[in-house]
């Protein structure tokens, strides 16, 4: 995983590995995270991505590998003199301190003093939109507003990084998305390195610079969230992020058989053998084409959904051997005058097809 | 934004590392020397002889093979046996009506029940003389029996466990689904066939929980069988005389290393079963509403209000007897039997005595209970050390009180030992009072830490606050109920524990409870009773002072302690 930026590398992991019991949490995992970045661990429950976290903070002994920040091996390290600001997934605030107690509590060794520690308070508070409740005990906000406390008081020794669990995950899906937007115009503001455990693609997709999709204790594949969608590294990537149609086909080498259809693939490709062969449900093309277009198959209208901002077709190709989802704008559907059970003929376009080798 | 300065932090952090290290250190050396120790010395002392030579199992031969040993033995577990049978079935019953009906004044009745906790176990024995004895009010409903002997104890016995358990039983029966009942009541189920198929297996688990206890309570009891025994011999007193009257440590030895036996049991399978009940209770989701009925309700009011008014004549008695002349015969109103000072026994000396050990032991035991139970739960320091210190803190429950006694006195009293200097010390008193109750305490702490968010004290250390700051602003506080809880827990017990101090205690240090004893020896039976209600009346204003400060408490922090 090379920077893409000029800036250092600001923490490197490498080879961590890390076992409870007989369960592998982590295997081998390397990553680097530039200075200013704001990545995301992404992948399902139990993949291990809160033990990634907790290892690099010091809260977890790793069984093997190397953490180093700044080109220092801070390995062995303990959690307090990492420099890193933690928010955890139960938020973890202290019940019986108010939110001002909370969020100085940190602050008391950095000798501010009595008045530079309320003032400090004051400015983070109202940084995040929550200017005045300092007097309040936890028990008496919000969801949302435990959130941002937590944030804050994570914030407020000015860490060098600044570590989420899954931050978001106990909120209602409304502010959910508010406060997404929130978090990542203070990291914007703040250039805090930041790194963020999350299981949900979306939270993924619109809030990291990089995002490192993990399955299974190890990264599968880690890149820009346009990469990670695009160009998915591996079948796990390719179904975890986003929607995918997937069908059973042999490849031989720039073409893939599906049935008794052969489709070209891109320059290039050089598989042979049985694969899985994948598209995007926004990918498939319906305005346009003809018999003559390259990968044209014929197929009819299953069914047609109004979704909103878009219908969502099923498709069944033509000799009923498999069936495939299409996204097709509003304005596609009433040009074409598509309706569910009429014929149709789309195109799979070769550069968005994408092979990944099939266990037979 | 990274420019903070680390330099300093890292001083105080290695700092804040040996001092958890150091503390878990210290605890776990403090349990070897008081628990693992002595016991060992117990232990090994019923396997040598007066000499000091090994001798192997000749102790337990030659003991057995005294004359009345085996029917001792025999007694032992008669009593033990009967009152486990009647204390539980009488409990079931008690804690049912508590828990699943609508009787009225639940409340008055749960803290009668609790009411013998109080009182030293000496204290139903001696009731028990003034009603049933010679001269006692109702000596006609013992229809020519005599008190002295296994009716005595049998009652006695059943007094004195009654609250262990109801606590259990309640404990068990509240915690019942509702869905199990609704569902046998739709499917059209008589009552017995609910009882026998939905309450009893539900309550299973505590039944098993509350036999096991009882009857350790039962055959390890040395209050009640000394009073009230007679010539009625059972293992307990066998003990006492051996030690105390022959001075016979080796055959002592043996005795205790055989009470131990029973105890380590009953605490094996209590800890089983209560591991079962765990699994079992997870999975529980609606809580048990009863309704009202009028029959079961009216029913169920009758025997609780008949056996609390039992517990109240018991207590009653015992108060009544202390406040008049002589008791049944001249009822004039008299403080003479509290004039302690003119008897035998230690006088008020005695019970300041008590009260200063039980001040230290909630004192001491609730700062150690409650640090070593942090330490061992949520330090990530010294994993050795912390296993230590949670193995050791569940010994404690397994070793009777008398047992433990004579522990003390085997490796306290060895001139090679230097700590020898505690014996006879009140700082002896207040160390075997704290290792007695140590494991109830210590559960209580680890289920209140457990309850805590795990992440605060990995907050803390990523927001570099060292443990201690943040185990004294946010562990301790959120944890306060929990801590006085176990204060008054160790006070109280310390006011009335008899078993283990009766070895331990010099003249200058003889504590209340044992003036009961010596004062009840010598036949002085009013003061006697006279100073176990000084017990009850200052155990009984503790728990009131603590209940009244926790309702402080709780107005107190109603602000963060939930909407
Ligand atoms: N303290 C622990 N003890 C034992 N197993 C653990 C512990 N923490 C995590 N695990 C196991 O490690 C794996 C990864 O867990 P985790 O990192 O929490 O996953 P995620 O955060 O991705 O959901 C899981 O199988 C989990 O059961
Ligand atoms: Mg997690």
């Amino acid at each position: 995983m090379t920077g893409l930026s000029s800036k250092p590398s600001y923490l490197r992991v490498a080879g961590i590995a890390k076992s409870f019991g007989d369960v592998a949490a982590l295997k081998d995992v390397s990553l680097s995270v530039n200075e200013g970045e704001f990545v995301c661990f992404l992948g399902p429950s139990g993949c291990g991505k809160t033990t990634l976290l907790r290892v690099i903070a010091g809260l977890e002994p790793q069984d093997a590998g190397r953490i180093e920040r700044g080109g220092r091996d801070i390995s062995s390290l303990p959690a307090a003199q990492r420099d890193f600001g933690i928010v955890f997934q139960s938020y973890a605030l202290f019940p019986n301190l108010t939110v001002a107690g909370n969020v100085a509590y940190g602050l008391s060794r950095r000798g501010l003093g009595r008045a530079g520690i309320a003032a400090r308070v004051d400015e983070l508070l109202d940084m995040v939109g929550l200017p005045g409740i300092g007097g309040r005990y936890p028990a008496q906000l919000s969801g949302g507003q435990q959130q941002r406390v937590a944030l804050v008081r994570a914030l407020a020794p000015a860490p060098g990084l600044l570590l989420l669990d899954e931050p978001l995950s106990a909120l209602d899906a409304r502010v959910r998305v508010r406060l997404r937007q929130q978090i990542k115009a203070l990291q914007r503001r703040l250039g805090v390195t930041t790194i963020m455990v999350t299981h949900d693609q979306e939270e993924a997709l619109t809030l990291a610079d990089r995002i490192a999709v993990m399955n299974h204790g190890a990264i599968e594949q880690a890149g820009t969230p346009l990469e990670i969608y695009r160009r998915p590294a591996s079948r796990f990537v390719a179904d975890f992020v986003g929607v995918m149609n997937v069908l059973d086909a042999t490849a031989d080498g720039g073409t893939a058989r599906v049935g008794a259809r052969t489709l070209r693939l891109s320059d290039g490709t050089a598989q042979s053998g049985p694969v899985h062969l994948c598209i995007r449900p926004e990918d498939i093309v319906v305005r346009g084409v003809g018999a003559a277009t390259v990968n044209a198959v014929s197929a009819r209208i299953e069914t047609l959904e109004f979704t909103g901002p878009f219908f969502r077709a099923t498709l069944r190709l033509d000799g009923g051997d498999a069936t495939l989802v299409a996204d097709l704008s509003a304005n596609d559907v009433s040009d074409l005058t598509l309706a569910a059970g009429q014929p149709i003929t789309v195109v799979l376009p070769p550069d968005r097809l994408r092979l990944y080798p099939r266990e037979t | 934004m990274s420019a903070v300065a680390a330099a300093p932090a890292r001083r105080s952090l290695d700092r804040e590392a040996w001092i958890a290290r150091a503390a878990i250190a210290a605890l776990a050396l403090a349990l070897i020397v008081t628990v693992a120790l002595p016991l060992y010395a117990l232990l090994s002392r019923g396997l040598e002889s007066k000499a000091g030579a090994f001798v192997g199992f000749a102790n337990y031969a030659a003991y057995f093979a005294t004359p009345g040993v085996g029917r001792a033995v025999v007694n032992s577990l008669v009593i033990a046996l009967a009152s486990t049978v009647v204390t539980v079935s009488v409990a079931f019953v008690f804690a049912y009506g508590l828990t699943r009906s609508r009787m009225p004044y639940k409340g008055v009745l749960k803290a009668v029940a609790l009411a013998p906790l109080l009182a030293p176990s000496l204290l139903p024995g001696i009731a028990l003389v003034y009603l049933f004895g010679k001269q006692g009010l109702l000596k006609s409903l013992m229809f020519g029996q005599e008190i002295y002997g296994p009716i005595g104890i049998l009652l006695g016995e059943a007094f004195y466990c009654f609250p262990a358990a109801i606590l259990i039983l309640t404990t068990a029966l509240s915690l019942s689904d509702q869905r199990l009942h609704d569902a046998a009541v739709s499917l059209g189920a008589s009552r017995w066939r609910i009882f026998r198929t939905v309450t009893l297996p539900g309550a299973r688990y505590g039944l098993i929980s509350a036999c096991f206890v009882v009857f350790t309570l039962a055959i390890t009891d040395f209050g009640v069988p000394k009073v009230i025994g007679g010539w009625y011999d059972v293992l307990a007193i066998d003990v006492y005389k051996r030690v105390v009257g022959q001075q016979d440590f080796q055959k002592g030895a043996v005795v205790s290393a055989l009470l131990l036996l029973p105890a380590v049991l009953a605490f094996t399978a209590d800890s089983f079963v209560r591991r079962r009940q765990v699994a079992l209770l997870s999975a529980r989701s609606v809580a048990f509403m009863p309704r009202p009925e009028r029959m079961r309700d009216g029913l169920l009011f009758v025997f609780c209000a008949v056996v609390a008014l039992a517990i109240l004549i018991v207590l009653l008695t015992a108060a009544g007897a202390s406040f008049v002349k002589f008791w049944p015969y001249n009822l004039e109103l008299w403080l003479g039997h509290y004039d302690f000072d003119n008897k035998d026994g230690g006088g008020w000396r005695a019970y300041y005595n008590s009260i200063e050990m039980a001040l230290w032991t909630a004192a001491c035991g609730t700062a150690i209970v409650f640090l070593g139970a942090y330490l061992s739960e949520k330090s990530n320091r010294f994993a050795a050390g912390r296993m230590a210190i949670r193995l050791l803190a569940v010994v404690p429950m397994a070793v009777p009180g008398l047992v433990l006694g004579l522990a003390y006195i085997f490796f306290f009293n060895d001139p090679a030992n230097p700590l020898s200097v505690l014996y006879r010390t009140m700082a002896i008193l207040v160390i075997s009072t704290i290792v007695h109750f140590y494991t109830v305490a210590h559960l209580t702490a680890v289920t209140a830490l457990k309850q805590m968010d795990p992440e605060f004290e990995a907050a803390g250390a990523s927001l570099g606050v060292p443990w201690y700051t943040t185990f004294r602003r946010v562990t301790v506080p959120v944890a306060m109920p929990a801590i006085l809880d176990i204060s008054i827990y160790l006070f109280v017990s310390a006011m009335t524990t008899v078993s283990a101090v009766v070895f331990l205690y010099a003249p200058d240090t003889a504590l209340a409870s044992i003036a009961v004893l010596n004062m009840d020896d010598a036949g002085d039976i009013a003061p006697a009773a006279a100073m176990a209600m000084m017990i009850v009346y200052t155990s009984a204003a503790v728990r009131l002072l603590h209940w009244l400060g926790t309702r402080g408490l709780a107005r107190r922090s109603q602000a963060w302690r939930g909407r």
